[in-house]
């Protein structure tokens, strides 16, 4: 019997039938119609009293003090620091669909950039709560942080990873923002021209910026747009790198590890793909644009999945290895507690969330089917979340003198202030799906298989500049 | 009023026919404006409120006021007058503390100190550097007595059932008392103290009692036993001529009146340098394990019933005559153990010392200094003396006292300063007794259990507010002089029991003065130097004394008379409240602060002194009570309580108990466990249950804080399912009580020890158990008849659970080596062998160019040989540096506040039964390393900690915003941050408390240790007002200065002569986690043991 080899074609980044027309009425249909499904009411809603329940929680956190949490000496950091780390992360995907797969021509991230950046924006609003949050006087830590000019002539001090990180989230949030506005003006253009009620054809006549679609505002654009994507690219290397520094600088066994930068890198990009999936996969199904976010959208994210996440589990052997390997009395025994310490189950839980399950993205079966994929999701952000857990505190509780060990337990304000996070986040995601293209409709018309009939974007298969 | 002038003004006085009576010379102008200014009553638009018209441009206005309200915040205050002192108070700088000595008395024997005052306001206590109990360092207990004077919870005036009343109200009540029993001589009237060492006070109560000759004066303190334990007087033992140290049961160096001087005579016995290259041995052997224990060479752990049976075999092989079949305790070890103790004993004769535990029988005491006597020790180590006054012929135990009351015969009961409801045996049934007590007077600090029963609450004077003398456990006497005025409606013990004489009037300073006259002027019993009946001599002497807080020549070792027990000589007229003795009261109150006292370095003279009182002479014949300088030859007069059982003067039994017996020494304990009682090594019997400095020191060994807990050997508590925090209950004589477990390694397997203090409901808002842990109390089933130990303890399992709040979770050093242990003969022979133990990176291992520090170089060294791990330093840097107490809560969950803690490690495997039975316990207090390569400072955003020029780890609090990371990456965990609002920012009467040197932090700020960085700039501060160098021992840090055995030494590395470059010079000087490159300057010297070679694998 001759060797046939298997043929397999990725299912289309749109699925046939739509035209110019279809797209725009469909995706801006969302953003203009008066109804909106129960579901969203559900969701907004609860992300609304979650929110609520942040705010009660933020407010009896500066009435207090961080004295609510259950931080303590040895473990200064808790659950604020956890959750940083854990929604910066997210937010990295955000901006590897937009930015580098815009580089890369990936053409199918036309489907998922829009609220991917949306994702990263809120994200990283979610994040920048807790560093703040967690100060002991964040009235003080709210500007004393930044380099600015005073009588006292005191400067931050910028040998702390900490200085580095007011930077790093500042930028990567104010570029973050510039180009998901960016990439929305032509959209809100569109839909200024389509909307029937004044007042929001006005409100959208001023977010688009005099947008008339002329071929020198698209040339600008153009620009514009692709010089953002190369601002951002190095801010998704760059920024979770910062954030690894505020680990990796100390010395705590555990923290102290050269391997942490990419490390970090990788598994932000991982959860990131976890939680584009976690959106992506109801988003579909409430308002029925799996036509959009086809098949093949959750196939390639999965694959990215796969691929980080066995970066991630590189990083883990080699903490491990080099627990043992460094001969260090106290990274072995870092590594050791780790596994078998009063944090055995969060380590293992951890392994399996991180490790074990995602290898079920081999399967094509497991990749082309959304319950599986949103379970495994879950699964990926659990996992990110509790890799987290792990470094902050099985690092710090046990450190160099045993007379100092400890342990940690969140309080109910903790948990408070990140599902209220979560709920902040529900809720702004909520909002933004109904008062923005949740996909980009110009771009998606580019992919319409009209546009390539008729040359209209011929220059896609040319790059407008050359590097 | 603008047109305001004088001729109206004038017309209108012209015109005025009689006094005329005006506001203000605006009423007195009487002008129209002045009329329509009192007519509207208010100045402005008060009408137009009413007016519906205008008071919408009210409302607009007010609106607009208030907006500009913060503008008119920026206007200049106008400036206050403030009046100066009219004459300055010599010695008085502002900003500069004034040092007084006197002393804190702690069950009636005196702690000399010395206290530090600011402004008028007493801070903090050190010890007086030049009176021999102390040596200038103090024991928790005394740092906490400032604190002990601010608490707002003591008793503050005088109730009677609980309504306030005067002080003639009181006096009245006792006199027509006190003539109801003049009657009956007295019969009805009883007095319940303390034990009183005062000679003073003990005159006052003679002269009460002759007054009264049936009346009765009952001593009971519920774990002191100062008068000696039996027939064997109060002990004071000299460790600084001891080679072999053998310790039945005894923790000397923590516990007890004398642990102070005694922890540094032990301490110097064994410090290793250029000089002394050899050191004493300790042999313990103990039931409850102890810091003594954790200190010894040689430690043998044993049921607190099998000691006495040791304790004979032990004398019968030293060659003492001791009588009794040698028993309990079988085993070759124990043979062997015998063998080699008796061997070092041997050949280190009037060089040894036996020790006998204060909660030992009276047998035992026996033993011991049968022992003593035996190996020439008596008289070189040992000496026996009475430093607690007693009448012989009274009554004197409690039980005596409760039988009385029960039979109705207490008409009148003055109780003084202790608390038998809460703290009397169970078996006495204390409480239900007082209600048959006709007139109960209580005095003392607090209202609390016993106070609550009484009719009369009189507030007890602090000791840091009166006048007063007592004896250290040496038979110093020692002064105390008021620091401040009372800051209360109180009364002094002296002033209370003048009410009782014929002069009730006399204040604290007239008596004692008075006292100290006739003794300096020719009374027989005090052979005081250069006494002489000059008037201007004993001020001379007086002004001396007070300014040294004690009379020199009045220790019992220099022969110093044994507290002498007569009432005074009749006076001629009595000085009823000479304008002395008020000013003396008074003047402390003053703004000056400056007391009739005396200042610890510059003499002030004190006041002129009272008349002295015509003939002195002795009206009742007394026999002599001195004490000979050798008990062997002849023992001192007996004015303890016959020998009776194992009981003590701590709760002597009925008389009608049998003699000694040792109790059951089988291992076998057929009837139960042992229980074994102690008291708190914090909180002490209860008394200091109020004082939250010590409740948050985390006691000894276990490192709980708040708490009591029953110790159990581990493997027992396994056997009966327990872990820490399971309450058990404990039955014990057909009394009940209840304890959270502790499991410690070291405890006899078979007993179970329990603790004093806790379960008061009327300690104070700090002191009181909550409801759960009322039951923790450890009085509920002590019997008089065994005070301190004794069989047939039941324990069961409740299946309730208590949290213990503990400092420091795991008691094992994991391979590391925090503390480096090497014993003397190992480390003589090979020096290296504490660098061994770690490495040390070669100071090139750094980027940056070294620091060069030309100017001071603060370091310094702990000596790990000397720490007991006593806490003394935790609890003075909490007073120096107005550390919060933070509460069982805050502690429980990691984030109790202390600078320096003393960690405590168990060596050896604790999944060795062996080991458990008797692991070997090390001690070290980490305050900051401040390490050159601070890992703190590089990770801080906002620079709030940074290096000093002179080496110091400096914490800006200001400049903090709470990111915690720098305690992240400090690899002491030294660093404490303020994680809720710990400072007591609202009690007022805690204001004065504070070290005005040293902020009081607030929330959201980390704080750390800063070497007490206040007193090195005060230092400097005199080093350059006088053009010199800070010199060797100028700063000496809070902790340094308490520490007993002065294992905390601190001084500048640039100088060579320093002593803490000498103790760093040693090759057993080491640093912690330096193989992290950090270069703490904070280093330990290695802790050394002298183990005896023919025990080498016995414990």
């Amino acid at each position: 019997m001759p060797f046939k080899p298997a043929t397999y074609t990725p299912p289309p980044v749109i699925e046939p039938g739509h035209t110019f027309a279809s797209v725009t009425e469909k995706i801006s249909g969302i953003v203009l119609a008066r109804r909106h499904p129960a579901s969203w009411f559900a969701a907004a809603g609860l992300g609304f009293m979650a929110t609520m329940m942040l705010l009660m929680a933020i407010t009896y956190l500066l009435v207090k003090g961080t004295g609510i949490w259950g931080i303590n000496i040895p473990i200064g950091w808790g659950f604020a620091i956890i959750n940083f780390v854990w929604w910066i992360g997210i937010g990295h995907a955000g901006t590897l669909i937009s930015a580098i797969l815009l580089l890369f021509k990936q053409d199918w991230r036309t489907s998922i950039n829009r609220f991917a950046e949306a994702m990263t924006l809120f994200a990283v609003l979610c994040a920048a709560l807790f560093p703040l949050l967690h100060t002991g006087r964040p009235w003080l830590a709210a500007y004393w942080l930044f380099p600015y000019p005073n009588s006292m002539r005191i400067w931050p001090q910028f040998r702390s990873p900490l200085i580095w990180d007011v930077f790093a989230v500042s930028t990567y949030g104010t570029v973050s923002l510039l180009f998901w506005y960016t990439g929305l003006v032509p959209d809100l253009a569109t839909l200024r021209d389509r909307a029937k009620n004044i007042w929001i054809q006005r409100l959208f006549g001023v977010l688009a910026l005099g947008w008339r679609g002329s071929a020198r505002h698209w040339a600008r654009y153009e620009m514009a747009y692709l010089l953002l994507a190369g601002l951002s690219t190095p801010l998704v290397l760059s920024v979770h790198t910062v954030v690894s520094f505020d680990f990796a600088i100390g010395i705590i066994p555990g923290w102290h590890a050269t391997i942490f930068p990419p490390y970090f890198v990788a598994g932000a990009i991982y959860a990131g793909f976890a939680m584009v999936l976690t959106l992506a996969i109801p988003l579909r199904v409430i308002y029925g644009v799996e036509d959009f976010i086809t098949m093949r959208h959750l196939d390639n994210m999965a694959k990215v999945m796969l691929a980080t996440g066995l970066i991630v589990a590189y990083g883990y052997i080699m903490e491990a290895f080099f627990g043992f390997y460094s001969a260090n009395e106290y990274e072995r025994f870092m590594i050791v507690n780790r596994m078998t310490g009063p944090y055995w189950a969060f380590y293992w839980t951890l392994i399996l969330c991180n490790i074990a399950t995602p290898q079920l993205l081999w399967i094509r079966k497991v990749r082309t089917t959304p319950v599986f994929l949103f379970m495994i999701a879950m699964v990926v952000n659990v996992g990110m979340w509790l890799e987290r857990f792990v470094i902050v505190i099985t690092s710090l509780h046990r450190d160099f003198l045993p007379s100092s060990w400890g342990m940690y337990w969140p309080t109910r304000w903790d948990w408070m202030t990140f599902f209220g996070t979560l709920g902040l986040f529900v809720m702004l995601f909520f909002l933004f799906v109904r008062v923005l293209p949740m996909i980009s409709i110009f771009e998606m018309r580019a992919i319409v298989p009209a546009a390539r009939i008729k040359g209209a974007l011929a220059s896609a298969e040319e790059p407008p500049v050359k590097f | 009023m603008s047109s305001l002038t004088a001729p109206p003004i004038r017309s209108r006085l012209a015109g005025a026919g009689g006094r005329l009576y005006w506001r203000s010379l605006g009423e007195l102008a009487d002008t129209p404006e002045f009329r329509s200014y009192v007519e509207r009553e208010f100045p402005d638009q008060a009408s137009e409120w009413n007016d519906p018209k205008g008071r919408r441009d009210f409302l607009k206005l007010m609106g607009a006021s208030l907006a500009l309200a913060g503008v008119g915040a920026c206007t200049k205050q106008p400036p206050e007058a403030i009046v100066p002192y009219v004459r300055q108070p010599e010695d008085l700088v502002p900003g500069r503390p004034l040092f007084f000595a006197s002393a804190v008395p702690q069950s009636g024997v005196a702690q000399p100190v010395l206290v530090e005052s600011h402004m008028g306001r007493p801070t903090k206590i050190e010890g007086n550097p030049e009176h021999p109990a102390s040596l200038g360092a103090t024991d928790s207990l005394t740092q906490a007595a400032v604190l002990g004077l601010y608490d707002p919870d003591r008793a503050q005036t005088s109730t009677y059932r609980g309504e306030v009343r005067s002080s003639a109200t009181f006096l009245s009540a006792i006199r027509s008392a006190l003539a109801a029993q003049r009657g009956t001589g007295g019969a009805g009237l009883r007095f319940l103290t303390g034990p009183i060492t005062s000679p003073s006070l003990a005159e006052l109560m003679a002269t009460i009692l002759q007054e009264y000759p049936q009346a009765r004066w009952h001593r009971y303190d519920p774990v002191s036993r100062p008068a000696g334990v039996g027939d064997v007087p109060h002990t004071i033992y000299h460790f600084d001529k001891a080679d072999v140290i053998v310790s039945l049961d005894a923790d000397f160096l923590t516990c007890g009146p004398a642990a102070v001087r005694y922890a540094r005579d032990f301490a110097d016995r064994r410090r290793i340098n250029e000089e002394q290259k050899s050191m004493n041995r300790l042999y313990v052997v103990e039931s409850t394990p102890s810091l003594t224990g954790a200190k010894a060479d040689h430690r043998l752990p044993m049921l607190a019933s099998q000691i006495q049976g040791f304790a004979q075999r032990l004398a019968s092989a030293v060659g003492g005559s001791a009588t009794g079949t040698p028993s309990g305790a079988p085993g070759s070890d124990v043979d062997k153990w015998i063998a080699a103790v008796v061997k070092d004993l041997r050949a280190h004769q009037g060089r040894s010392v036996v020790v006998a535990g204060d909660y030992q029988p009276a047998t035992l005491h026996q033993l011991a200094r049968t022992m003593n006597q035996a190996l020439g020790n008596v008289g070189a180590t040992v000496t026996y003396a009475t430093i607690e006054a007693a009448a012989p012929d009274q009554g004197t135990s409690l039980a005596d006292l409760a039988t009385a009351m029960d039979a109705g015969r207490v008409e009148l009961l003055v109780i003084m300063g202790v608390n038998p409801v809460f703290t009397a045996p169970a078996d006495l049934r204390f409480r239900d007794k007082m209600t048959k007590v006709g007139l109960a007077i209580y005095h003392g600090l607090y209202v609390d259990e016993t106070a609550n029963l009484c009719h009369w609450n009189v507030a007890e004077t602090h000791p840091l507010e009166t006048w007063g003398d007592a004896r250290a456990y040496d038979g110093t006497v020692t002064l105390t002089q008021p620091l401040i005025a009372p800051l209360y409606e109180s009364r002094s013990a002296h002033e209370l029991l003048a009410t009782f004489t014929a002069q009730p009037g006399r204040r604290t300073l007239d008596i004692v003065k008075d006292y100290w006259t006739r003794a300096f002027q020719g009374s027989s019993d005090w052979k005081i130097k250069g006494a002489n009946a000059d008037p201007a001599a004993f001020d001379r002497f007086w002004k001396h004394a007070v300014h040294d807080g004690f009379i020199r020549g009045t220790a019992l070792a220099d022969v110093g008379p044994a507290t002498p027990f007569k009432p005074a000589p009749k006076p001629a007229a009595a000085p009823v409240q000479t304008p002395q003795g008020v000013a003396a009261a008074g003047a402390a109150v003053g703004a000056t602060g400056a007391t009739q006292g005396a200042l610890f370095t510059p003499s002030v003279p004190a006041q002129t002194p009272p008349p002295a009182p015509p003939g002195g002479v002795g009206v009742v014949p007394q026999p002599s009570t001195n004490a000979p300088a050798n008990p062997s030859a002849a023992l001192p007069e007996q004015r303890v309580p016959p020998p009776s059982g194992a009981g003590g003067a701590g709760a002597p039994p009925p008389q009608n108990q049998p003699p000694a017996v040792p109790r059951s020494p089988a291992p076998a304990l057929a009837g139960g466990l042992e229980i074994i009682f102690r008291p708190d090594p914090t909180i002490w019997d209860g008394r200091f249950a109020n004082l939250g400095w010590l409740q948050e020191l985390p006691k000894p060994l276990s490192k709980i804080t708040w708490d009591t807990s029953a110790w159990v050997h581990p493997l027992v508590a396994d056997e009966h399912g327990l872990r820490d925090g399971d309450v058990i209950e404990l039955r014990y004589r057909g009394n009940v009580a209840h304890m959270p477990v502790f499991r410690m390694a070291g405890h006899p397997r078979q007993s179970v020890t329990v603790f004093f203090g806790y379960g008061r409901t009327m300690a104070g808002r700090v002191g009181n158990a909550t409801a759960g842990a009322q039951a923790f109390n450890a009085y509920l089933l002590r019997t008089s008849d065994a005070p301190w130990f004794g069989t047939g303890l039941e324990i069961a399992k409740t299946g309730g659970r208590y949290l213990l709040a503990t400092t420091q979770e795991h008691h094992l050093m994991e391979g590391r080596h925090p503390v480096r242990v090497a014993t003397l003969e190992h480390y003589l022979r090979e020096p290296a062998i504490i660098q061994e133990m770690g490495e040390k990176p070669p100071k090139t291992l750094t980027l940056y160019p070294e620091h060069v520090y030309d100017g001071y170089k603060w370091g310094m060294a702990i000596d790990l040989t000397s720490c007991t791990g006593c806490g003394t330093c935790t609890v003075a840097c909490v007073a120096e540096n107005n550390i919060p107490v933070v509460g069982k809560d805050q502690v429980s969950r990691g984030r109790e506040m202390h600078w320096i803690r003393v960690d405590h490690y168990f060596e050896g495997d604790l999944d060795d039964p062996r080991s458990l039975d008797n692991p070997s316990a090390v001690h070290q207090p980490v305050p900051c390393m401040q390490c050159e390569n601070a890992p703190c400072e590089v990770v801080c955003p906002v620079a709030a900690t940074t290096h000093s020029a002179e080496g110091l780890n400096d914490m800006v609090y200001n400049r903090c915003v709470g990111t915690r990371y720098c305690s992240n990456n400090c690899p002491y965990k030294v660093r404490r941050f303020n994680f809720l609002l710990y400072s007591d920012w609202t009690t007022p009467s805690l204001e004065p408390l504070r070290n005005p040197d040293v902020s009081v932090r607030s929330r959201g700020v980390m704080e750390k240790c800063t070497y007490c960085v206040q007193r090195i700039n005060q230092a400097r501060i005199d080093a350059k007002r006088d053009d010199r160098r800070i010199r060797d021992g100028e700063v000496v840090p809070a902790c340094a200065a308490a520490c007993p055995a002065d294992a905390i030494v601190f001084g500048d590395l640039n100088d060579p002569n320093s002593q803490v470059v000498k103790l760093k010079a040693q090759e057993r000087n080491y640093g912690v986690l330096e193989d992290l490159n950090t270069r703490p300057r904070t280093t330990y010297l290695a802790a050394l043991r002298n183990p005896n070679p023919e025990l080498a694998n016995a414990g």
